[in-house]
This record gives structure tokens, C-alpha cells and sequence, in this order.
């Protein structure tokens, strides 16, 4: 196997080459940019067989990306952030359409205060838009989740479009060793996209995205996409195995992490959880018995799997890295609802926001988050939100705060 | 001197009818008539691309007025999503997924309230790209569909839901109608028309005309309105000649840029027009605002003085 070093955004891109596509509308934004870079030099090049179209903005982007699917090409893009906002009401409208592209969300924290680095409230804001959203922790699993989505989304038991994230700069800008997989072996387990049921043409015009008058039809289409999203759970198992089988690389929709003997296990996502590994590692040389769950598939929500890895536990520690101002962490919600009907749940349930904009995740926060937990669990009352600010941050942020303070004084204000 | 080379006689039009009757929309429309005999060249190989606004009730599960197809998309993006359609219908087709046969004009349908605003990003990007498209704007001058209130359309001294005429404006509208002719103009698509539905062999001629041009072709059609202007449904074709005879909705056509008039009214007074709508009412009643009425005419006179002295 062919081996080479990439960043995740390269990773994306050869992912989205290896798919075939036919059709790339774009629009640059930090920290996606690096993979319609790569593709548009392809699609000059000749290497990638699609057309490649720069768009007047993401929300454009993102129609013209439905309606090229809708017409019946093989579609991508990708977008971050305030991009993935600007789209917004799109993701609705393509989802609504049932036109299966994938696009990539580099991960990138939401303005105000506008910054570049990465959390997750720009994926998490379109958990219920439709999409079906893979987290990956790898450039590798980026370029293998691109795969694995075209199929799961062109399944007909789904046509839903896939959100494929991937965490900015500490995964976009990282290099790592990538194997790209074979090509034929790649169509062996991608078919061509031949849509039955989408398409327009002039001997058998449709309407698409039409208006609804009243809840009865409206409800009837909701509920269609609520069961198709659904059935993509049994549609992922199926194109992970072939998935192992051809290319020797496993992915389910979670991951556990020396979970067999843990007592604790902290609930983690995306690029973040190699450092959690490594926690784990180090707690576990210092004899606790902890565990990692990465969430890899959040759409549609893998509730029996979760259960499953957290049932029996005496405490688990969620680690968002979001914050919904005025209720805590977005996926410590959707793990706590999950639970509440487990007759072995867990004693306690902890919640911590951390990582945000890029914030750092130190090997002392993690440390402190295992000990505050294992303490949640013999007490069996959980905690949280923690809101993790180390004092390192605190005098880093004392320090803005007096130059800031300085420079309004030298301007006379 | 313009002249038509097609549509010479009425009888020309052809009589099949591509779109269907029994719409959603209101009697008297006079926007669904310009499509009505716009339809009449474009065909049933056409895919309707539309953008929120009265027309997105032409295809309301489980029926749709047309023989050809229809996307929705949003308010603010129906052109971007006519690039969607074109590209992959191109791609497909030059793949051999998609026989030639299968290939489909892709019209935009927005109204003004998308198209003099919202729209204009993409609207600006598609033409900027040389999207092969048409582009249909049925103008009511006001957000038609939410009941009336003020767009960048609505003429000034227009009453609408939102532009209410009170002592602080007795006017109604105080702000004058944007000027999307010339905002697409700046763009230079190879074809531009304004077209009226009480002008049919001028509409039908621009269609025509407008085929022989790749790239987009952009459609301003007059969409008098009597649910919102207050007329009765019967007066839409005299309301729509008195737009055009008063000069306030110039007929005319843009050819890579350089703007031909393609018929030059006499120009009745601007009260022949102003007095059949509700929608002015307040300038006349109950007392008579002759500012008002009079700026209007100033403004259609400039305007047609201009146009004269540039020989277009």
C-alpha cells in the first residue's frame, strides 16, 4: 500500500478524487481552503474528471451543490464555520431534496470574537438539519469517512447528504501517514452513481422541493427523512465491513478505547480524542481504570452503541468541545437523554467544556478531569458544566486584558 | 427603428398552452400571464428553478402547473441553484450519462422582493460566470406573497402594508424603485428585456430573440398586481398597457449591453395610470397631492428625455 505523508485537508481532497465526483462548487474559508485548492488543480490538471465552479458565497455554494446532486451528478464541497452558517437554510433544503453529496466542515469556532482555530459549535449547530454527520479523529479516517459517506448517502435506504468533520488546524494543517487506497478497489466498493429515484430530464420532468400545504403532507416527509437517517446506522455496519474487507481498516460508529475494564470512561470526539488516548494511557499507568468512547458517527445518533460501550460504568466524563451558552455541552445532552433509560447507567454523569477556539486540552486538564469523575462516581453525584480555564490561561488572558487596558489609556480614552 | 422579425401577427403566437390553468395564484395575475406567453417559446424542456415569492405555489403537492420541471430553492439563491442544474446537466451529458435529447432550458422564476435584493449575490454570480440561463422576474413591486409590504421595487409614492401614508410621509413610498435593469446591465449579459403581458408580440419577439444568445438572459416582466395594487382582476391588461403608454415601465432590450427602446409610448399622464390603483389612491384622496404626482412625472419625463437623446 501506497503511504504518504498529508495534512487532513489533503486527505479530504484525495478522498473526494478517489470518489470520482462529477461537480465541486466552492468558496474559500479558513481552514477548508486547502481542499478546494487541491481539487481545483486536479480538475485543471485533468487527474479528477468534474467540473469545479467558484461560487458567490456558501450560501450559494451549497444550492448549487443540491441542485447538481438533484439533476443526478456525484457531488462535493467543503466549507468552515461561518461558511457552514451562511449555508444554513440550505442544508435543510438538501436534505429536503434527498440528494446525497458530501460535504466537509473543517471545524472552526463561531464569531464573535471571530477567530480561525477550531471547536465544534459550527458542526453541532446543524445536528438536526438532515445531514448525516461522521466525525473523524485521522487523515486517514478523513479520506476513508469521504468514501464510506458517498455510499452511505447514495444507499437508497438513505439518500441523505453526509457531513463529513474534520477539526481545523490540529488535523487540517497536521501531517500524518495516509494510505491512499487502491482505485479499482475503491470502485469495488463505491458503485457509480446512478440514481432511480433523482434527476431531471425532459423525458420524465418532477417537481422537486415543492410546496406542502398544511402539516399532513409536511409531517409525512419530515418523518421519511427521520427513517432514512436512521436506517443509515445498519447501512454504515454493511459499508464498514466491506469497507475492512477491502482495505484492512475498521471503522463502527463508535470507538472504544481500552474500555474493557474501565470503570470511568470520558466521551470525547474528532481530532481531540488522540490526546484523550493518551490520558487514558497515563491514567492507566498510574492503575485507574479508564476508558475512552469517541463518538465517530453523530448523525444519525448511534444511541444502542453508546449504551452499549456505557452501560455498567461507574462514571462518565463528556468532554465538549461546544458550549450552548446557558445549558453546557451540546453532546453531553444527547448522551445523558440516551442513558436515562439504561437500568445499569452509570452513577454519575459529568460534563466538561473545553478545547474552545482552539484552546488547548493540557495533559493537567485531563488528569483533573478523571479525578473529578472517578470522585462524581463514588459519590454518585455527577458535575458540570466544568468550564476549563487552567491558571496558565487565566495569566495569559490577565496579561491581554492589562495591554488592553494600556493601549486604550495611551489613546487618551 | 427596432422591429420584430418573428412576431409580427398575434396570430403567430403559438396557441398550445405549457403552462397549466387552475394555479393557486390570483385571478388577474399579471405576472402568471407574462409567463403564460413567455412559456409559449421556451417550451416543456425547461426546468423552473424558483426562488420564495408568489410562484412558489405553481407546484403545491401533489400538483405543479408545468409540463416541464421544478426545483425550489430559497429566497435568495434560485440562481445559484439554475448553476447546479446547467453544470450537471452538462456534466452528464458530456459523460454520456445523459443523452442530448434529455437537455433542458433552466429558467430562474423569482419575484422582486428575491430578485431586487436578497438575490443579488448570486444572481450577480451567475451572470459573472456566463451561466447559460434565463432569468424570469415577475416585478409586483412589493413582497406580493406575505401581503405587501415595501421592496426596493415599490415605486415611490406607492402605498404598501409597510410604506403606510401618514402625516410624516403622506407619500406612502419616499424611496424611488431600484433600478435592476441597469444593476444587471453593469453585468453584461448578452441579453436583457423588460417585457409587459399587455405587449405579447414584444414579449414573444424578446423570447425569440433572446434563444440565439448563450450565456444568461435576464427577463424583468411587469407583474401588475390587483390583489396588491387594488384594482379589480378584470382591469390587468388595461393597468398593464397604462404602465407602458404612461412610460413608466419602459419596453426595451439590452443586446450585449447597448439598450434599444422597442416601443416608444406617447406617454399619457402619469394620473391615467396612478388613478385605476388603490395603491395611489392616497394621492388623490382626499386631497390631491400634486408634488407627489407631479415628481412622478418628472421623473418618467427625465427619464424618457434621456433615453431619447441617447438615440436608444
Amino acid at each position: 500500500m501506497d503511504s504518504q505523508m498529508m495534512t487532513g485537508n489533503l486527505a479530504a481532497a484525495w478522498g473526494v478524487r478517489l470518489a470520482d465526483v462529477d461537480y465541486i462548487p466552492a468558496f474559500p474559508i479558513t481552514p477548508q481552503t486547502e481542499i478546494v485548492e487541491a481539487l481545483a488543480k486536479w480538475c485543471e490538471g485533468g487527474e479528477l474528471a468534474a467540473r469545479f465552479v467558484t461560487m458567490d458565497s456558501e450560501h450559494s455554494m451549497m444550492t448549487a451543490a443540491g441542485a447538481a446532486e438533484a439533476t443526478g451528478a456525484r457531488v462535493f464541497t467543503a466549507t468552515s464555520s461561518q461558511g457552514l452558517l451562511y449555508a444554513f437554510e440550505v442544508l435543510y433544503s438538501v436534505s429536503g431534496w434527498r440528494a446525497p453529496l458530501v460535504l466537509v466542515n473543517v471545524s472552526r469556532a463561531l464569531a464573535a470574537p471571530i477567530t480561525l482555530e477550531s471547536d465544534h459549535n459550527d458542526v453541532l449547530a446543524a445536528r438536526d438539519s438532515g445531514f448525516l454527520q461522521i466525525h473523524a479523529e485521522t487523515c486517514q479516517e478523513v479520506l476513508d469517512s469521504i468514501l464510506m459517506a458517498y455510499r452511505i448517502a447514495e444507499d437508497e435506504r438513505v439518500m441523505l447528504p453526509v457531513i463529513v468533520n474534520l477539526d481545523g488546524f490540529s488535523l487540517s494543517f497536521t501531517r500524518e501517514p495516509v494510505s491512499l487506497p487502491d482505485p479499482e478497489q475503491v470502485q469495488k466498493f463505491l458503485p457509480p452513481f446512478r440514481p432511480a429515484h433523482l434527476g431531471f430530464k425532459a423525458s420524465a420532468p418532477h417537481a422537486l422541493g415543492v410546496a406542502v400545504l398544511g402539516g399532513t403532507p409536511y409531517a409525512y416527509f419530515r418523518h421519511q427523512q427521520h427513517l432514512a437517517s436512521i436506517n443509515a446506522l445498519e447501512v454504515h455496519r454493511e459499508a464498514a465491513a466491506s469497507f475492512e474487507q477491502l482495505f484492512g481498516r475498521r471503522y463502527d460508529l463508535v470507538e472504544g478505547y481500552r474500555l474493557d475494564d474501565a470503570e470511568d470512561v470520558l466521551v470525547i470526539t474528532n481530532a481531540s480524542a488522540s490526546a484523550g488516548k493518551a490520558a487514558v494511557d497515563a491514567a492507566r499507568e498510574e492503575g485507574k481504570r479508564v476508558g475512552l468512547l469517541r463518538l465517530r458517527m453523530i448523525r444519525p445518533w448511534p444511541a444502542d452503541a453508546i449504551r452499549g460501550a456505557l452501560r455498567g460504568r461507574r462514571a462518565v466524563a463528556v468532554l465538549d468541545q461546544n458550549l450552548a451558552p446557558g445549558q453546557g455541552g451540546i453532546l453531553f445532552q444527547e448522551i445523558a437523554a440516551s442513558l436515562y433509560h439504561e437500568a445499569e447507567r452509570p452513577r454519575a454523569l459529568c460534563s466538561f467544556i473545553g478545547g474552545l477556539g482552539g484552546q488547548n486540552l493540557s495533559v493537567g486538564e485531563f488528569r483533573a478531569i478523571f479525578e473529578q469523575t472517578a470522585k462524581a462516581g463514588v459519590s454518585g453525584k455527577g458535575i458540570g458544566p466544568v468550564l476549563l480555564y487552567t491558571q496558565a490561561e487565566h495569566r495569559e488572558m490577565t496579561q491581554l486584558q492589562m495591554v488592553a487596558a494600556g493601549t486604550q489609556r495611551a489613546n487618551g480614552l | 427603428m427596432w422591429q420584430r422579425e418573428t412576431f409580427k401577427k398575434i396570430k403567430q403566437i403559438p396557441g398550445e398552452e405549457h403552462v397549466l390553468p387552475g394555479t393557486a395564484l390570483c385571478a388577474g395575475c399579471g405576472g402568471l400571464e407574462s409567463l403564460r406567453l413567455a412559456a409559449k417559446v421556451l417550451g416543456d424542456d425547461v426546468i423552473y428553478v424558483n426562488a420564495a415569492g408568489c410562484f412558489t405555489m405553481l407546484a403545491a403537492y401533489p400538483y405543479t402547473s408545468f409540463k416541464g420541471s421544478w426545483l425550489y430553492t430559497t429566497m435568495g439563491s434560485a440562481p445559484a441553484g439554475a448553476q447546479g442544474v446547467r453544470d450537471a446537466l452538462d456534466v452528464l451529458i458530456a459523460k454520456g450519462r445523459l443523452p442530448k435529447s434529455e437537455n433542458l432550458k433552466v429558467v430562474v422564476l423569482g419575484g422582486d422582493g428575491s430578485s431586487y435584493d436578497m438575490a443579488l449575490s448570486s444572481t450577480s454570480g451567475a451572470m459573472n460566470r456566463g451561466l447559460d440561463f434565463y432569468y424570469f422576474c415577475y416585478d409586483n413591486e412589493a413582497y406580493g406573497n406575505t401581503g405587501m409590504q415595501l421592496s426596493p421595487a415599490t415605486p415611490y409614492g406607492a402605498r404598501t402594508a409597510t410604506s403606510p401614508c401618514s402625516l410624516q410621509h403622506p407619500s406612502g413610498a419616499s424611496q424611488e424603485k431600484k433600478d435592476l435593469f441597469e444593476i444587471w446591465r453593469a453585468h453584461k449579459p448578452p441579453y436583457i428585456a423588460t417585457v409587459a403581458p399587455r405587449y405579447p408580440l414584444d414579449l414573444e419577439e424578446k423570447f425569440a430573440r433572446a434563444a440565439a444568445f448563450p450565456g444568461p438572459k435576464m427577463f424583468l416582466a411587469l407583474a401588475a398586481c390587483p390583489t396588491g395594487w387594488l384594482y379589480d382582476p378584470a382591469e390587468t391588461p388595461e393597468v398593464a398597457k397604462l404602465a407602458v403608454e404612461t412610460g413608466l415601465w419602459p419596453l426595451k432590450e439590452a443586446i450585449n449591453g447597448v439598450v434599444t427602446h422597442t416601443y416608444i409610448p406617447k406617454r399619457k399622464p402619469v394620473e391615467s395610470y396612478l388613478t385605476l390603483q388603490g395603491r395611489f389612491r392616497h394621492l388623490f384622496e382626499p386631497t390631491v397631492q400634486t408634488d407627489t404626482i407631479q415628481h412622478i412625472q418628472a421623473r418618467v419625463d427625465a427619464y424618457w428625455v434621456r433615453a431619447t437623446r441617447e438615440g436608444t
